[in-house]
C-alpha cells in the first residue's frame, strides 16, 4: 500500500469515533501493537530529543525498504509513533522523503501537531525522514 | 475584608473561556498566573494614551511617564518592604535577576576553590547560571540535600556553610514540591558567617508576604506574570551596598552619565543596571497587579489556597494508585503527583481534555526528579481564582486515567 493509502485507511479507522475518548483509547491500542525496538538500540543514540516522554527508533533497509521499530514510556507516545510507523515502514526512502503527514489532523489530534507540544511529533517525522535520507544517501554511495 | 470568590473569578476574563466546550480549569498557576481585567487594562491605557519613552524627554508624555514608571518603582519597594527605592531593579524576569547577580557579583567576588551553595530542588534557573560561574571560576558548586519530605535539613546546611562558602543560593519556594523554605532562618545562618544570600522568590510574592527588610536577604529575584501581571518583567531586589560594588550588566543607553567616544562613567543605581528601554507597559501592568494583591490581600488569598491544598491533598489521597510528592509541613498551593505508574505525559494529554490545564513534566528541576527516580510529575499548582469544585473535576479526570491506562 502506498503511503497515502495508508494514511486513507487510518483517517477511516478514526472515522468511527465520535469523541475523543474513544479516540484516545483506540490510540492506546495501537500503542500495544507498535513493533518493538530491539533492547540493544534502546540507548541514547536512539532517542528521539525534544520528547516529553523518552521514545527510541530504529531503522533498518531490507531489500530497499525501510523497516522501522521503536519504543516509549508513554502510552500515547507509543500509539502515535505506531502510527507513524505504519505509514513509513515498508517505503522505499525516496516515498518517505516526499510525504505529506495530513492523517494527524484528520484524525482528531490536531493538538499533537503544534512544534512545541512536547511529545515531539514533529521530531518523529523529522527523525524518521531523516533516517530515509541517511539510507538514501547511503545506498547512493555503494 | 471578605474574600468573595465569585467577584475574584469574575476579575479574570480568560476563567470565562471554554476549552474543548468544557469551563477552562486553570492549574498551572506555578507557571503563570491569569491576568485581572485592571491589569489589562493597564496596559491597553498605556498604548492608548500615554505611549513616549520614559526619562530622557522634556514633553508632557514622557513626563508622566517616567513618573508612572519611578512610582511603580516606588510601590514595588513599598509591597515587598524594600529598604530603598533605588534597590529595586527591573529585569526581564526572575532569570535575568538570578543571572544578572551571578555575572556582576558572583564573577567579582568568587575565586578558584571557593564554594556556592544551592539546594537540590533548584528550578535549572537557579542552577545553571551558578554551575556555570563555578566552572568558569573554578568554584565548587555545592548542593544542599532534602528529605523525602521536601525539607532542606537546617543542621546539614549548617555544615555546608564553610569557610570556602562566598554565596548561598536559595529558592523561597519549590516550584516543583510546594515547599516554603524556612529561608529567614537560613539567611541567618550565613550572614553568622558573612556570606550573601540571593533568594529566588519566583514562587512566593503572590502566595505571601514578602519582607524585604525582615528577611534581610542580599538578593531576592522575582518575575511579574507568576503574580498575576505581565510577562517580560521582573524585579532584581540588592543591597546597595552590593549594587554598588557590582559592575553593569549590559551596557548601552540610560545606565551612563556621561559619555565620551573612548570612556563612560556609569549612571547610579537603580539605572546603572538598566541599559537600554525598559519594559514600561509591564512594569506599568506589574504595578496594576501588585495593587490588586493588595485590594485583595495577601493573608486571605493565602488562607484561600491553604484552604485549596488541604482540600486538594485528601482529594487526591483518597484516590488509590495517587502519590503526592512534596508533603513538607510548611507547603503552598502546588500538589506534584503521579497516578500508579502511569507516565505523566499520558495522564496530563488526558487531563487536558477536560478543559483542565495542569503541567506534566520535570518543571524545569530535573535534580529533583532524579531524587524520586521518576521521569517527572503532573503538577496542580492554585491561585486565587481557584476552587474546590475545580479540585473536584481534576479528581473526575484522574479517575478517568486510571480507567484508561488501567
Amino acid at each position: 500500500m502506498s503511503i497515502e493509502e495508508i494514511q486513507e485507511q487510518i483517517i477511516t479507522e478514526f472515522s468511527y469515533f465520535d469523541d475523543w475518548l474513544d479516540r484516545y483509547n483506540h490510540l492506546i491500542e495501537m500503542g500495544k501493537s507498535v513493533p518493538l525496538i530491539n533492547e540493544k538500540y534502546k540507548t541514547k543514540n536512539y532517542l528521539i530529543g525534544g520528547c516529553q516522554s523518552r521514545v527510541w527508533l530504529h531503522a533498518a533497509m531490507k531489500d530497499g525498504l525501510i523497516i522501522f521499530s521503536a519504543e516509549s514510556d508513554a502510552v500515547i507516545t507509543k500509539g502515535i509513533v505506531n502510527l507513524l510507523i505504519r505509514v513509513f515502514s515498508g517505503q522505499t526512502p525516496d516515498t518517505i522523503i516526499d510525504a505529506d503527514i495530513s492523517f494527524i489532523d484528520k484524525i482528531g489530534l490536531k493538538e499533537h501537531l503544534s512544534p512545541t507540544r512536547s511529545n515531539g511529533l514533529m521530531s518523529m517525522i523529522k527523525q524518521m525522514k531523516l533516517y530515509a535520507l541517511a539510507f538514501k544517501t547511503k545506498s547512493a554511495n555503494q | 475584608m471578605t474574600f468573595d470568590i465569585n467577584k475574584i473569578r469574575s476579575d479574570f476574563p480568560i476563567l470565562q473561556r471554554k476549552i474543548y466546550d468544557k469551563p477552562l480549569i486553570y492549574l498551572d498557576n506555578a507557571a503563570t498566573t491569569q491576568k485581572p481585567q485592571i491589569v489589562i487594562d493597564r496596559i491597553t491605557d498605556y498604548y492608548t494614551y500615554e505611549n513616549a519613552n520614559i526619562h530622557r524627554g522634556v514633553h508632557y508624555l514622557s513626563q508622566i511617564d517616567t513618573t508612572a514608571f519611578e512610582n511603580a518603582r516606588e510601590h514595588i519597594a513599598r509591597f515587598i518592604n524594600a529598604p530603598k527605592k533605588e534597590e529595586v531593579i527591573f529585569t526581564k524576569g526572575t532569570t535575568e535577576s538570578i543571572n544578572l547577580v551571578a555575572a556582576s557579583f558572583g564573577r567579582k567576588i568568587l575565586n578558584k576553590g571557593d564554594e556556592v551553595l544551592v539546594t537540590a530542588m533548584e528550578h535549572h534557573s537557579n542552577l545553571v547560571p551558578w554551575q556555570m560561574l563555578c566552572y568558569e571560576k573554578e568554584a565548587r558548586l555545592k548542593v544542599i540535600p532534602f528529605n523525602d519530605k521536601g525539607e532542606i535539613d537546617l543542621s546539614t546546611y549548617q555544615m555546608m556553610l564553610g569557610g570556602k562558602t562566598k554565596i548561598v543560593a536559595l529558592p523561597h519556594i519549590s516550584n516543583a514540591l510546594g515547599t516554603i523554605n524556612p529561608v529567614k532562618e537560613m539567611i541567618r545562618m550565613a550572614h553568622e558567617k558573612d556570606i550573601p544570600v540571593l533568594i529566588d522568590g519566583a514562587q512566593a510574592l503572590s502566595h505571601l508576604i514578602v519582607d524585604i527588610d525582615d528577611l534581610d536577604c542580599d538578593f531576592y529575584c522575582f518575575s511579574g506574570h507568576k503574580a498575576y501581571g505581565p510577562m517580560g518583567v521582573g524585579v532584581l531586589y540588592g543591597k546597595t551596598d552590593h549594587l554598588n560594588f557590582m559592575d553593569p550588566y549590559q551596557s548601552g543607553g540610560e545606565m551612563v552619565e556621561y559619555v565620551s567616544l573612548y570612556e563612560t562613567s556609569f549612571n547610579e543605581i537603580p539605572l546603572k543596571f538598566e541599559a537600554g528601554t525598559p519594559n514600561v507597559e509591564a512594569v506599568l501592568g506589574m504595578d496594576a497587579a501588585l495593587h490588586y494583591l493588595e485590594e485583595t490581600g495577601l493573608d486571605a488569598i493565602a488562607a484561600h489556597e491553604k484552604d485549596l491544598l488541604a482540600y486538594g491533598t485528601k482529594k487526591l489521597q483518597k484516590i488509590k494508585g495517587v502519590h503526592i510528592y512534596g508533603t513538607a509541613s510548611e507547603k503552598t498551593a502546588i500538589l506534584s503527583f503521579l497516578i500508579d505508574d502511569i507516565h505523566p505525559f499520558d495522564a496530563g494529554t488526558i487531563i487536558d481534555k477536560f478543559g483542565i490545564a495542569i503541567r506534566t513534566g520535570h518543571h524545569c528541576a530535573q535534580p529533583v526528579m532524579n531524587k524520586f527516580g521518576i521521569p517527572g510529575t503532573i503538577r496542580a499548582s492554585f491561585a486565587m481564582y481557584n476552587t474546590r469544585e475545580e479540585i473536584d473535576k481534576l479528581a473526575e479526570a484522574i479517575l478517568q486515567v486510571k480507567k484508561m491506562f488501567a
